[in-house]
């Protein structure tokens, strides 16, 4: 006989699921138990929604499945934001959790909660257990469901009992067959030749390179093809690492908060190729402009993101990595000279220069320069807020990688993803970049970075208030500051020590330059405060 | 403009929610959903009836065909395709009425389902346009309570084969 806790365990091995990041609870309990006996590691965060988080930043560095796992109620429930983040920014996550007794599901016992009810708009598809016999099929197909086709979250809820129930014997079902679920991944091949004609009919076309080039695996393919082809990029924030930012022909992030000659090369373009890109409104404010000089040729795994956004003359559904194949396959093609001159002129004529105070750390100057001084392929993890556009603006990637919350902008994402990120490539650099109030909402997991021993490097920018929302109020609401100035914020470096973390304070660029040498060379975590002044801007 | 939808889905528990909250989470308007086993006990079919425009009714399409248990989306176009809802109207009606609601009950071919001393019921299957025919004859006497089961639809074959 074996029990479905047992059961739960031997999926996970069979997946080749090797980390776990959760928090325990009474009904989540008989799991943790088995998976206390195996190899798979543990990692125990200090708050649910970090969990998956932590897991987040795990699937990403490993472009494998992550798996967080909570109790029941609350625990579930913290986790939701976590779960919603990765779903925005489609990235696989098994979220598993415990449920109170099936016997009396709906009668509001402790700690209860619909959890799959309420995660029903941001998961990819969700369970609720019913019969210990199911626990292998449905951990087969949540894990299939999660990492084909578009990826992003399945949640597994199992109550308790579901979990002690025994059953016969364990088979891990080889094959999964949902008869509703067959993404397609090839273009098809009359949309390959009509975009085909429209690229060499273009006389200024421009790449908008999105997250989904990454999760596809099709980073090689893609540079692949605009180095044949000459055809300018600009990226979403997703996108930030599919180009090296100082690659000429990579013109840098578009949006409302990006680049303005990225901006403009949108704007006077007359074919937009979108790659993986699903066109949300912080990367083309007014896609309607955008479609009236421009055909637009839109690429994407999921057929219901072409044409939700922006008018598309060329929708091709499939897989990034499989349609630049097709497409490679015969074209033939040279971007006009006249108009990748255009392109560069733009891209140095707004080049923007930061602002310097006294006394204080300019923030983008100095990421631009920590980021040259990390490995090449080092994992920079952004948080939410103005710390967030300045490092995907100044962030010098060669051939690392930017983790962030893009879609969803989750304050407190960037510490517990570098946690996920360490575990998963610990010969990285891994550096998370925050701002003293993203910082605060998930401070507590210092505690985890302590006891796992992480080498992960934690760049506070102190400003001592919510700098984004401070600066929306500078510019519409009359400088008037309601509830952005932090007031008290902590002694960064005092706490970090009373975890046993090494950390210091800069207050100019040199000072934090310095700091950043020493840092870089432990091999042990360390917590950067840096101050900057609360009037740096975010562009 | 409305638009048919027959949507295929597999016969879960949960399934409905999971379509109806697509619904308010996209901000679709429908006019009616009905939900039913298929001739294979492990497929129901759900009908939608919903309002907007070419944009909202192709998001429509693609929204729930995103949803993993949604086997099949179908999107009838005028003149192929069968449909009826089931409707059942009270009416207020004093004996000296009765026969001229029973006159409109024949003409519309709606039958006759419950009579008491001030009011009559009536059964009608029809199309969404014949309903309102009847309802407009029937407003007169005074409508006390109308229950619809929403729309269902069928393929004629008759065009599917010509195809």
């Amino acid at each position: 006989m074996i029990s479905g806790a047992e059961i739960m365990v031997k999926c996970l091995q069979k997946e080749g699921v090797e980390i776990v990041f959760g928090y325990p609870g009474a009904v989540i309990c008989p799991f943790f138990d088995e998976l206390h006996n195996t190899d798979i590691k543990a990692v125990l965060v200090r708050q649910e929604q970090n969990a998956a988080h932590a897991a987040s930043g795990y699937a990403r560095a490993l472009s494998k499945v992550g798996v967080c796992v909570a109790t029941s109620g609350p625990g579930a429930l913290n986790m939701i934001t976590g779960i919603a983040t990765a779903y925005m920014d489609s990235i696989p996550l098994i979220a598993i959790t415990g449920q109170v007794k099936s016997d009396v599901l709906g009668r509001d016992v402790f700690q209860e909660a619909d959890i799959t009810g309420a995660c029903e708009s941001f998961v990819k598809h969700s369970y609720l257990v019913k019969d210990t016999a199911d626990l292998p099929r449905v951990f087969r197909e949540a894990f299939h469901i999660a990492s084909t086709g578009r990826p992003g979250p399945v949640l597994i809820d199992v109550p308790v009992d579901i979990q002690q129930g025994e059953i016969e014997e364990f088979t891990y079902p080889e094959k999964v067959n949902i008869i509703g679920y067959k993404p397609s991944v090839h273009g098809h091949p009359m949309q390959i030749k009509r975009a085909l004609e429209m690229i060499y009919a273009s006389e200024r076309p421009v790449i908008c390179a999105g997250g989904g080039v990454l999760t596809s695996g099709a980073k090689p393919k893609f540079r692949e093809f605009i180095e044949k082809t000459g055809i300018p990029v600009v990226s979403t924030m997703m996108g930030i690492g599919i180009m090296p930012s100082d690659d000429p022909q990579y013109i840098g992030m578009l949006g409302s908060h990006g680049r303005k000659a990225a901006n403009i090369t949108v704007h006077n373009a007359d074919l937009i190729i979108l790659c993986g890109a699903r066109v949300g409104d912080r990367a083309v404010a007014s896609p309607d402009q955008v479609v009236e000089h421009a055909n637009v040729i839109h690429i994407d795994i999921d057929p219901a993101e072409i044409g939700k956004n922006m008018k598309t003359s060329i929708p091709i559904v499939g897989d990034m990595r499989n349609v630049l194949n097709q497409l490679l396959k015969d074209i033939d093609y040279k971007t006009p000279s006249g108009w990748i001159e255009q392109v560069t002129l733009w891209k140095k004529e707004y080049e923007p220069v930061p602002d310097r105070f006294d006394g204080y750390v300019e923030p983008k100057s100095f990421i631009a320069d920590l980021s040259g001084m990390v490995r090449a392929k080092a994992i920079m993890c952004a948080d939410v807020g103005q710390n967030q556009i300045w490092c995907a603006n100044n962030c010098r990637l060669r051939d690392g990688r930017f983790f962030t919350s893009g879609g969803m902008g989750t304050m407190g994402y960037s510490v517990p993803a570098a946690i996920g990120a360490k575990l998963a490539r610990p010969s990285r650099d891994v550096i998370a970049v925050c701002g003293d109030g993203s910082f605060q909402m998930s401070m507590n997991e210092l505690a985890t970075i302590a006891v796992e021993k992480l080498n992960i490097k934690i760049i506070i920018m102190r400003n001592t208030v919510l700098g984004m929302v401070h600066e929306l109020q500078d510019k519409f609401y009359g400088s008037r500051y309601a509830v952005t100035e932090l007031e008290t914020v902590p002694d960064f470096v005092s706490l970090a020590q009373s975890y046993g973390i090494e950390a210091a304070y800069a207050s100019s660029n040199d000072e934090a330059l310095e700091l950043s040498k020493n840092m870089l060379k432990s091999d042990k975590p360390f917590v950067l405060v840096c101050n900057v002044h609360p009037g740096t801007t975010s562009i | 403009m409305k638009y048919t939808l027959s949507v295929l889905v597999e016969n879960h528990p949960g399934v409905l929610s999971k379509v109806s909250g697509l619904f308010s989470r996209r901000a679709f308007n429908i006019e009616s959903l009905a939900v039913g086993i298929t001739e294979d006990p492990n497929i129901s079919r759900m009908t939608i009836v919903a309002d907007g425009d070419e944009y909202v009714i192709e998001q429509l399409e693609k929204q729930l065909n995103k949803v993993i248990p949604v086997i099949k989306v179908r999107t009838y176009t005028n003149g192929e395709f069968i449909s009826r809802e089931l409707s059942l109207i009270k009416v207020s009606c004093q004996p000296k009425q009765r026969v001229d609601i029973m006159a409109i009950a024949e003409l519309m071919e709606a039958k006759i389902v419950d009579v008491s001393v001030n009011t009559i019921t009536l059964q009608f299957a029809d199309t969404i346009e014949r309903f309102e025919t009847l309802t407009d004859l029937l407003k007169p006497y005074g409508i006390r309570e109308i229950v619809r089961t929403g729309t269902v639809a069928i393929e004629k074959d008759s065009i599917a084969c010509r195809k």
